[in-house]
């Protein structure tokens, strides 16, 4: 009997605690579209990195698939995959394929999907991040500029770093235009360019519209300013820089020149941002789950620009409503997110009720 | 005719060189040399688990090599003949796995120039490709279909099982493929003890209770069987690498019967290690060889198939004594065998995948000759029986 009043009373504190955690992180309300997306026959998505949609409301879809790299298997190379990249109407329909479906005709920079995003003209960028490039393409899927550079061989010898001219050593990275595994691409009004970087790296790099470079800021750290892990970046209207800086459980929030300003915590390992456009802007973050348990945390958060938790949206799962490491978020139509699942393969429509 | 000649002359082979392998145990009451008209001579005498002497060590480490019941009786069968029709142009590769839905369609996994799935209907007719250039796709090791006639994929190189709906599309994943470096999951090449809940090393096999639940076959690197809720939610997960109860050593395939019972195969030393639906050990059957592949038959009576692939390491000395398929009761006791190592069509080429939805309709994947074939068991008259 004891243990039993005992359990008992824990179970109450429990609840109060746990109420206490409800109270303050709302549960929004939301819908799945479900299998919203109609692929051609012999297309199938592998781990999804990027989802962006585009003025007109079209959706663009980076992911890992099948193609032209080796992989070692347990005991034998295949050849099997690469990444593609997608385009959609609003109704899920498909509508093309960037770079086509032949490998060898695929974009330079295509290695590995890191993501895609859209800007305010409808212009198409995309972040690989074994090729270490950031590509600017048109609406017409034109190259109109490219950042960073593939690696093309190994240094010469006696260089420092990693092989050929890509970047120094990890760390801060060489203040300039190479980058280590980027991870994300923002802009604000005047078009200036904000480049997480990333695996590699540990900075942000801002360059002018053009694609001049004009600074670079971070080094590997847990200090302000300093990164493990900077995932995602993320523009507001007034300019301010959000970077996810994963790898330390925080957002930082930096002035347009890059001066450290403020840090959101208590959302978990943001993983992907993305902050709503109109007069009333909202920052999401996604808490992606880790590899080791697609069942842990998951969840995305509704904030206002200061941080403040409005709400948070799902938990980790396989079921549809549920997350599998949210790579990407698109929040460009107000209560609307489209999201990009590297662990469960596929894009989800969500509309938030309230 | 011709492969019922050289099937018996081979059978007889088998023996003999067994006979010389193990001079301590009693060869067949009956040969195999006169077949009857569309199978294999039945010798009689069946054989019990542990019904059998043990045989002398052979190679392989002081473990004999000859089933325990290598004297079962022979099954009667007849293989059909050229029963899955290719396009031009598209070729099999390894026969890694075969599966059939409700339908009667046919579902092969096979690893050709990269992983492939090939669906063909009841008649043999080419359907299509599933799952063509998928990212999970690294090196296959096998094909399954649930009760709801999701088609499942193992790969043992992506460290993934893939759940395909009937449509063809991917419903949901376990496991994360390997990405060296970009997805931080590095190749392993040893044992993970205790293994991750969700993550695998080189997975083998997949099998579902009555419920949804998933088990998985782990595998090659890891020792363990992992149960998961319909939803692949982690539920709980046994064994580790060796050969005591509960144990594996090479767990290579994986069945489960009505009641929920847990059948892994063991491939290397030899067992099939029995579990309850909670993964309770039960017992082992020690008796049929290396189960390379199982397989349980729907409806009431169930009886299990193991196959003691004569490997594909092709050691001529062990495939004198392998390269049958065992049929059982659950319980383990051998009703019969049937088959014998060979190229020819109606023999085996190291079978790697067994689908016996129907009862005495066998479908078999070979990794050797890269083929699929179906055997009917016990076949009567009219098709082509005695």
């Amino acid at each position: 009997m004891k243990y039993s009043r005992l359990a008992s009373t824990l179970l109450v504190a429990g609840s109060v605690l746990a109420g206490s955690l409800f109270a303050q992180q709302r549960e929004l309300t939301f819908d799945s579209a479900g299998d919203f997306l109609s692929l051609p026959a012999d297309i199938h998505f592998g781990e999804v990195a990027g989802v962006a949609t585009t003025s007109k409301g079209n959706l663009l879809v980076y992911y890992q698939g099948g193609g032209p790299n080796a992989t070692i298997g347990a005991a034998r190379i295949h050849i099997n995959g690469g990444p593609r990249l997608l385009e959609f109407d609003r109704t899920g329909k498909f509508q093309r394929e960037i770079g086509g479906s032949v490998p060898n005709n695929r974009p330079y920079a295509f290695l590995f999907a890191q993501g895609v995003r859209v800007d305010p003209q409808d212009n198409i960028w995309v972040v690989d991040r074994a090729s270490r490039m950031v590509v600017k393409f048109d609406q017409s899927s034109k190259v109109l500029l490219t950042l960073g550079r593939r690696l093309e061989a190994v240094g010469e010898l006696g260089s420092s770093g990693v092989f050929g001219r890509a970047s120094g050593p990890p760390g801060s990275g060489v203040p300039g235009d190479n980058f280590n595994q980027p991870t994300d691409v923002a802009w604000d009004a005047a078009g200036n360019i904000f480049i997480s970087d990333g695996y590699g790296n540990a900075r942000v790099a801002k360059f002018d519209k053009n694609g001049k470079y004009i600074k670079s800021w971070g080094a590997t750290g847990a200090g302000p300013g300093q990164f493990n892990t900077p995932h995602s970046v993320a523009v507001d209207a007034r300019g301010n820089v959000y970077v996810a800086d994963m790898g330390n459980q925080r957002i930082q929030v930096f002035d347009n020149d890059g001066t450290f300003k403020t840090e959101i915590k208590n959302v978990g390992s943001p993983r992907a941002l993305c902050i709503s456009p109109g007069a009333q802007q909202y920052l999401y973050s996604s808490n992606s789950n880790p590899t080791e348990d697609p069942f842990l945390n998951g969840e995305i958060y509704k904030m206002q620009l200061d941080g403040t938790v409005v709400g948070r949206i799902g938990r980790a799962g396989k079921q549809f409503k549920e997350f599998g490491m949210v790579n990407a978020i698109d929040c460009r139509e107000a209560n609307t997110l489209y999201v990009a699942e590297l662990m469960n393969w596929r894009v989800q429509k969500l509309t938030l009720k309230n | 005719m011709k492969t019922r000649c050289i099937s018996g002359v081979a059978v007889a082979l088998a023996l003999s060189a067994a006979v010389t392998l193990i001079a301590q145990t009693p060869t067949p009451s009956a040969g195999g040399q006169t077949p009857p008209a569309g199978g294999q001579a039945p010798p009689a005498g069946g054989q019990a688990p542990g019904g059998a002497q043990t045989p002398p060590a052979g190679r392989g480490g002081g473990r004999s090599l000859l089933p325990k019941s290598i004297n079962a009786p022979d099954i009667p069968y007849k293989v059909v003949p050229n029963f899955m029709k290719l396009p031009p142009n598209v070729y099999m590769g390894e026969g890694i796995g075969i599966a059939t839905n409700s339908k009667g369609h046919v579902f092969v996994n096979t690893c050709a120039q990269q992983t492939r799935n090939f669906e063909f209907d009841q008649n043999g007719n080419f359907v299509r490709e599933i799952g063509k250039d998928l990212y999970g796709f690294v090196f296959c090791h096998g094909i399954r279909v649930d009760a709801q006639d999701n088609i499942w994929v193992i790969d043992e190189g992506a460290n993934m099982i893939i759940k395909f709906n009937p449509a063809g599309r991917v419903t949901m994943v376990l496991g994360r493929r390997i990405g060296f470096p970009y997805t931080g999951m590095e190749p392993v090449v040893k044992e993970l003890n205790p293994a991750p809940n969700y993550i695998f090393n080189r997975p083998t096999d997949v099998a579902f209770d009555a419920a949804g639940n998933i088990f998985v076959a782990d595998g090659y690197g890891n020792s363990r069987i992992a149960k998961y809720d319909k939803n692949g939610r982690f539920v709980k997960q046994v064994g580790s690498r060796g050969s005591g109860p509960g144990q594996f050593t090479l767990l290579h395939a994986i069945a489960v019967d009505a009641k929920g019972n847990v059948y892994g195969g063991s491939r290397s030393d030899q067992r099939i290690v029995v579990f309850d639906n909670d993964l309770n050990y039960k017992t082992v059957y020690d008796h049929v060889g290396a189960p390379w592949s199982l397989c349980i038959t729907p409806g009431p009576h169930q009886y299990l198939y193991s196959s003691n692939s004569n490997p594909d390491s092709q050691d001529s000395e062990i495939h004198k004594v392998s390269g049958q398929i065992f049929k059982m009761e659950l319980d383990g006791t051998v009703l019969g065998k049937f088959g014998v190592p060979g190229k020819e069509p109606g023999q085996f080429s190291t079978v790697h995948g067994i689908d016996c939805r129907v009862d005495n309709e066998i479908l078999v994947s070979e990794i050797v000759e890269w083929r699929f074939q179906k055997f009917i068991l016990q076949p009567t008259a009219a098709q082509g029986g005695k």
